[in-house]
């Protein structure tokens, strides 16, 4: 059936027969370059547009309807309003860091998509320890929060950097041990080898009570980590400014607000590859004619299927919940959320070493 | 307690005060100068109990200015009015704002409309108006000639 | 009410060498005029120590059109629609009470189907009210939705009014004597149909955020405001009965009908911003019972009272009070025996209720002073007149 792995086989055997391997190197580069951008504005594209679609829906609306058929190509519309607005400097702001912010956290989202397998065979880089690099890049994102509130030379900016640097690091831990208990349970750091090991199960069925708190930690985190509601005080709209990115216009603005849409669908992914499965069709232990229809459906489109639904998962909560308070939501981490995720990876090991899961 | 018996602790407690006739509750004009003393009476004592000031106002009767304070009690649900006549050129009275706390607020929208100065108000400036307004609107003898259109 | 904001304190200034300085470093920060969570231009300017509230200063006036000097030129009956523009969310009762302040001067006797009538419409719109704050209350907490909700409710009582009245928010409907008109014929249909839909809808309200444990959190303990403070402040409505204070006009001075009627007096003894969220869930329920109970029973008559043209209360002075959405809303005319009043004072419940938000907010944190906000419910056109 189809799959992505003919096509980039076929195209490193075409030009590793008409280049010299070296220049065929060059040139895979620069096509890996090219399509990830371009995953990039596809992506910002999409998940704008659901957002706005789904949140009208859940609020008894249509959403955007006329540009386009269905209001498809309102994104593109929005994004050239974007960069065709004049790029305001704050005078007194730091021009070097104001200027470097926004490219961080677009450098560090798109270093975070290599490892991402998006269907069987088709990855970027399939790295020995590809969630220790996952986990420990996103984490550079911060450093371009806290540039952007310290440059803007703007007191509410400041404010909001910090609180949004704060609650980033808080939610890490609890991530991260999450997604520690997966690799616990897989034995290793590489994602090809945790999805491998969901042949016969996604960890969230194998793994039974422990991991489903480990998941549900998860995208509790992951929430936290983007900014998202319930945990926006940052950029709360109704309280005080827009946070850190309040003096960014134009096209900067419109990396933090794709970098912002591109991490969620970076963390949903990681989520889905973790629990779900990543790619592997939804097999049952040993019903092999079972296994054999789901695998007719082809990888890609488990992948998508599956981030994409964790993404509703996360749209849902925005406009389903009211907002925590600043110390409500640090007092979540640091006094529930990252207790119960140690005893948790206690209780996965456990479970690990005496073979305690499907 | 009934109007009657309002009446008789109310002459008791200030020989001095004046009855209006008419209007379903005891009207009473008591002097500006003891008003505080009367003002913390009223609340304090037994008889009264006068915890809640509903509405705080002043009238302009082109020779002087009156006071209105409307008081209740959430007790007994007996109500009362008590005026005080203020002099027009210099009115001043004595604030309320420690007894009722509403009176803060109120107190400031009379001086800003009326210009009476409340003594030891913690605050009084300017409420609805802007803070370099010249004049009294609500006196009968504000002319604006700019923004009044008198019809 | 325009001053420069110092953005840190004076005390810095005046004393720079005590080693520890009160108030150092507060900021002074402005919210509003023009902001989406204060109902109107209310201006605040806020003394900050960190995060943590030390002072908060409302500057009031932005929208103040002296509605009591125009009064002054205006006719016993021209002078009840500008009530209207007053507290814009409660313009029936507001209405309503100074179409009765006028009655008590002129000693008129209003048919019965006019008093229905009245009531009728009074609790049409403190629903309406309701649910407003409701939506509006959620959306400042963070949670966009329950606004939409809400809203489409609040269509189907703003139809039913553009019915009968003509007119979907400010309408002018009271006369002294009784109503401008007499009901349209569909009124008791839409009526009806409204109160079954919006009785499924009530239990969705309290589903979608009231048993919410975020938004739980954000209310509870929150804003406590005493008995002792709520009747010294001279808060009424539903801010007061939140803290305990039995002061529904409805049942202490009764007028029109309320002494017919069933229904219960929503009182709670928690002071916080809690306890007064539910007084109003409650109020909803309660304004409810009252509509089922007369929309089957308004007698027939005239709708209107004979009065003359031109009316002239007599020399004297007279009080009467109503319950709004927000609290008491007392009409206060001074009468020189002319057709325009001498002097007319309007008791707003918002002016009162705005002097506690200081002593509410004192000590806790930006998010919570949005929160004490909502269930204080002002509208500042009210409070400014």
């Amino acid at each position: 059936m189809f799959s992505l792995e003919g096509i980039t086989n076929s195209i490193n055997t075409w030009l590793n027969h008409t280049f010299n391997p070296t220049l065929a190197l060059f040139f895979e580069f620069v096509i890996v370059g090219l399509s990830v951008i371009g995953l990039f504005a596809v992506l910002g594209l999409i998940l704008v547009l659901m957002e706005r679609k789904v949140s009208a829906y859940m609020q008894i609306r249509l959403g955007p309807n006329r540009v386009g058929p269905g209001g498809t190509l309102q994104t593109v519309a929005d994004t050239l309003k974007l960069v065709v607005k004049e790029g305001l400097t704050p005078e007194g702001a730091d021009k070097f860091l104001f200027n470097l912010a926004p490219f961080l956290v677009i450098i560090t989202s798109m270093l975070v998509l290599a490892p991402i397998p998006f269907a069987k065979g088709f990855q970027i880089w399939d790295i020995n320890i590809g969630v220790l690099y996952v986990s420990a890049v996103s984490s550079v994102s911060v450093i371009g929060v806290l540039m952007a509130g310290w440059a803007s030379n703007n007191k509410y900016s400041l404010l909001g950097a910090m609180r949004s640097g704060a609650q980033i690091v808080s939610y890490e831990l609890s991530a991260g041990l999450s997604i520690i208990s997966i690799v616990v349970l897989t034995g290793s750091l590489q994602l090809s080898d945790i999805i491998a090991s969901q042949q016969n199960g996604w960890w969230i069925f194998k793994g039974h009570i422990p991991v489903i708190i480990a998941f549900v930690i998860f995208i509790i985190a992951v929430t936290a980590e983007t900014n998202r509601a319930p945990f926006d005080l940052a950029e709360a709209e109704s309280e005080l400014t827009a946070g850190f990115h309040t003096e960014y216009s134009g096209m900067k603005f419109a990396l933090f607000f794709l970098a912002e849409y591109v991490n969620i669908f970076i963390v949903c992914s990681i989520g889905a590859i973790l629990f779900l499965g990543g790619w592997m069709p939804l097999h049952i232990g040993s019903w092999s004619g079972f296994n054999h229809i789901m695998d007719y459906i082809p990888s890609s489109v488990w992948f998508i299927g599956k981030v994409f639904f964790l993404i509703f998962v996360i749209m849902w909560f925005r406009w389903t919940f009211p907002r925590l308070r600043i110390d409500q939501l640090l007092n979540l981490e640091w006094k529930y959320l990252l207790p119960i995720s140690m005893l948790n990876l206690l209780l996965i090991t456990l479970i690990a070493i005496m073979g305690w899961h499907f | 307690m009934t109007n009657e018996e309002l009446k008789i602790k109310l002459t008791e407690l200030v020989p001095s005060a004046v009855f209006e006739e008419g209007g379903e509750w005891i009207t009473a004009f008591v002097d500006a100068s003891n008003w505080k003393t009367i003002a913390q009476q009223l609340r304090s004592n037994e008889d009264f109990k006068f915890d809640y000031l509903f509405c705080l106002t002043c009238i302009d009767w082109k020779t002087h200015l009156t006071m209105v304070y409307h008081l209740t009690s959430t007790i007994y649900r007996h109500s009362l009015i008590i005026k005080a006549k203020l002099d027009r050129n210099d009115p001043e009275i004595e604030t309320v704002s420690d007894t009722w706390r509403t009176a803060e607020f109120h107190e400031r929208e009379a001086y800003d409309l009326f210009g009476v100065k409340f003594l030891h108000h913690p605050d009084l400036r300017r409420l609805l108006l802007t803070d370099d307004f010249n004049g009294y609107p609500l006196r009968k003898d504000f002319e604006d000639p700019v923004n009044m259109i008198k019809l | 009410m325009y001053r420069q904001t110092e953005i840190l304190s004076d005390h810095t200034k005046s004393s720079p060498l005590e080693g520890d300085l009160e108030g150092a470093g507060d900021l002074v920060i402005n919210v509003g005029p023009q902001h989406p969570s204060t109902h109107g231009v209310l201006h605040l300017v806020i003394t900050l120590s960190g995060e943590t509230i030390k002072n908060v200063e409302p500057h009031l006036g932005y929208i103040h059109r002296s509605i009591e000097k125009m009064c002054e030129s205006l006719s016993y009956r021209q002078f009840i629609y500008v009530t209207s523009r007053m507290d814009y969310l409660s313009s029936h009762i507001n209405n309503h009470g100074c179409a009765l302040c006028v009655e008590k001067g002129l000693q008129i006797e209003i048919p019965p189907r006019a008093k229905v009538i009245r009531v009728l419409m009074d609790e049409l719109t403190r629903l309406a009210s309701h649910q407003l704050w409701w939506g509006a209350m959620a959306m400042d907490v963070g949670a966009l939705t329950p606004f939409f909700h809400a809203f489409r409710e609040r269509e189907m009582i703003n139809d039913i009014m553009e019915e009968t009245c003509g007119a979907r928010l400010t309408m002018n409907y009271m006369v002294p004597g009784g109503v401008m008109y007499d009901l349209h014929p569909d009124f008791q249909k839409r009526v009806k149909e409204f109160v079954e839909e919006f009785k499924n809808k009530i239990g969705e309200y309290d589903e979608l955020v009231t048993g919410n444990i975020i938004f739980q959190n954000r209310m509870k303990d929150v804003g406590y405001l005493s008995k002792e403070d709520a009747i010294s402040y001279g808060c009424t409505g539903p801010t007061a009965r939140g803290s305990g204070v039995s002061c529904d006009i409805r049942k202490l001075y009764p007028y029109e009908v309320y002494s017919e009627l069933q229904f219960d007096e929503v009182i709670e003894t928690g002071g916080d911003c809690f306890a007064r969220y539910l007084v109003r869930m409650q109020e909803l329920r309660q304004s409810l019972s009252i509509v089922e109970q007369l929309i089957d029973n308004i007698p027939e008559g005239d709708f209107q009272a004979k009065t003359k043209a031109v009316l002239k209360l007599p020399k004297g002075e007279f009080y009467s009070r109503v319950e709004t959405a927000r609290g008491e809303f007392g009409v206060y005319i001074v009468s020189e025996g002319g057709t325009t009043p001498y002097r007319i004072k309007f008791r707003s419940p918002g002016f009162s209720n705005l002097s506690t938000l200081n002593h509410m907010a004192k000590g806790y944190k930006i998010g919570d002073l949005v929160a004490i906000m909502g269930t204080l419910d002002l509208v500042i056109p009210d409070i400014d007149r």
